[in-house]
């Protein structure tokens, strides 16, 4: 079984075909959707998980590229630079999932990756700059 | 049992003092009782952690050959004040670069330079027969300044909304992104170790007290703006909302990127974590009464920030301990909340306080003046009117 995450840009003609649907019924994946915004004839992005055998997820990535989807198998990441960070936890306050949340004795920030939906939110709040996307 | 200040000074110059944090105050009143605790200990150290907007640097530094009277100034290119003497300047930390906008800002050239990088300085000026020179372009250090000390006119605010928003929309604000319909609450105090919930009637803390600014060791210069102690206080006479502030001063040169964080808050602009904190010496009973306040004692009142006018609604009141619990009811609806003041940071601040004055000797100063007391001001709006009117 692997699971990845996949950072996928619909061109702007596939915007509304149904991929997701062929990863389940045709290639047996579980895709977990974490972001998306996909629009009617303009380029759409979406960042999801998929679960599945290496076989299935292979055919699966070469199904969504004949799409003409651009897939981006090295998607972004959250990166969190203890460094830069003064646990003030102004992030938490806009972290739907939960995943940054503070501990509750200590109060410093306690970021919990596989909460995480790549909503960036928490990038644009940090008054430290100190959580960036990587990619 | 009241103890005076030299008797205190005494027994920290002779390494006999017993200093606690405001925390660990509380924890001992608790254990032991208030009367024990107020017996047994000298100094209680407070800590904070938070944007204080209201900050900033006064610098000179030093004289050109041929001289030049400053009137146009940047640093990294963000406008420093030209209306000081030839070499003088004033750099506020919400002062934006024009290059970068909020990325970079006068907080982020105070950082830089505790953090002993260059900074370039661009200056012109008309030129005069005294100051011949019109253009100066230069890199400048800490160590270059002959002065360097920050003059933060409104630190330390004594309490601090908590900021929610009923509108529709998301609003970018100084107390963070707030989520629409009320998605969220912030809120900005460190409670229970904040200095100015501890000593809530201003009776140890005023003009002259030494103080922590940013890692060193510095003065309360004056009553903060916008001080006001006249406003809504609880049955042990703690503001439930903002009330008191500090001006501040202290030596850049000594201050430390650890307790000094440029900030760009998303929507709003550049702003600075500063850390303050303030000694504040077991008198009596009654000071030690508001010492072991703890953040389930201590309450903040919640704003609609969504209501784009001066005088916000107030949507209730909730404690500290309550806002520390990650969630609170407002207007019978669940709310997730976040800080904006950094906690683990200011029991830096108190800590770090504690073991100047029992390792470092740090002596306490009593006030050489008070700050406007309860019922002596209160806060006047800003009335808008024509040159005709006047």
């Amino acid at each position: 079984m692997a699971r990845k995450r996949l950072d996928l840009t619909f061109p702007p003609q596939q915007s509304l075909k149904p991929v997701i649907y062929h990863l389940v019924k045709d290639y047996d994946l579980v895709p977990n959707i974490l972001r998306a915004q996909i629009h009617p004839a303009q380029e759409g992005r979406m960042v999801l998980e998929v679960t599945g055998n290496k076989e299935s997820y292979a055919a699966g990535v070469a199904f969504l590229e004949s799409q003409g989807l651009t897939v981006n198998e090295a998607a972004s990441d959250i990166v969190l630079d203890s460094e830069k960070c003064v646990d003030c936890g102004l992030c938490t306050a806009v972290c739907k999932p939960d995943a940054l949340t503070l501990d509750p004795e200590a109060q410093t920030l306690v970021f919990d990756k596989d909460k995480c939906v790549y909503c960036e939110a928490c990038v644009i709040a940090c008054p430290r700059r100190a959580i960036t996307l990587s990619f | 049992m009241a103890k005076s200040w030299d008797e205190i000074n005494a027994r920290i110059a002779s390494g006999e003092a017993v200093v606690f944090t405001a925390e660990e105050f509380a924890a001992l009143a608790a254990d032991e009782g208030l009367s024990a605790a107020a017996k047994r200990v000298d100094v209680v150290t407070t800590g904070t952690f938070g944007p204080m907007c209201s900050s900033g640097v006064v610098l000179n530094f030093g004289h050109s050959d041929p001289p030049i009277r400053m009137a146009e100034i940047a640093l990294n290119d963000v406008a420093a004040y030209g209306g000081l003497a030839a070499v003088d300047t004033y750099l506020g930390v919400t002062e934006p670069s024009r290059v970068r906008g909020a990325e970079y800002g006068g907080a982020h050239v105070i950082e830089d330079l505790l953090r002993g990088r260059a900074v370039r300085l661009r200056a012109s000026s008309p030129g005069t027969d005294c100051y011949p020179r019109t253009e100066i372009d230069t890199w400048v250090t800490l160590d270059d300044l002959n002065q360097a000390y920050f003059f933060n006119p409104r630190n330390a605010y004594q309490n601090y909304a908590v900021a929610v928003n009923s509108t529709d929309r998301a609003l970018y604000t100084y107390l963070g992104t707030l989520l629409p319909r009320l998605g969220n609450a912030t809120y900005c105090s460190a409670g229970a170790l904040s200095p100015l919930l501890n000593d809530p009637t201003y009776r140890t803390i005023g003009v002259g007290s030494r103080i922590f600014v940013a890692g060193a060791p510095g003065y309360v210069a004056w009553e903060g703006t916008q001080h006001n102690p006249h406003t809504d206080r609880d049955a042990n006479g703690v503001p439930v909302r903002p009330a008191g502030t500090l001006a501040v001063i202290a030596d850049l040169k000594q201050a430390s990127p650890d307790f000094f964080s440029a900030a760009t808050i998303a929507g709003y602009g550049t702003s600075a974590f500063v850390g303050i904190g303030v000694p504040i010496p077991v008198l009596d009973e009654d000071i030690a009464a508001t010492l072991a306040l703890t953040d389930a004692d201590l309450t903040a009142t919640i704003y609609d920030y969504g209501v784009q006018h001066r005088s916000r609604p107030a949507l209730g009141t909730v404690t500290f301990e309550q806002l520390r619990s990650g969630e609170i009811e407002v207007s019978g609806k669940k709310v997730p909340t976040g800080p904006i003041s950094s906690l683990p940071k200011a029991r830096a601040i108190a800590a770090e306080l504690k073991r100047w004055i029992l390792e470092e000797r740090f002596a306490i100063t009593q006030p050489l003046q008070l700050l406007p007391q309860v019922g002596s001001q209160s806060q006047k709006p800003l009335q808008i009117k024509t040159g005709e009117a006047i």
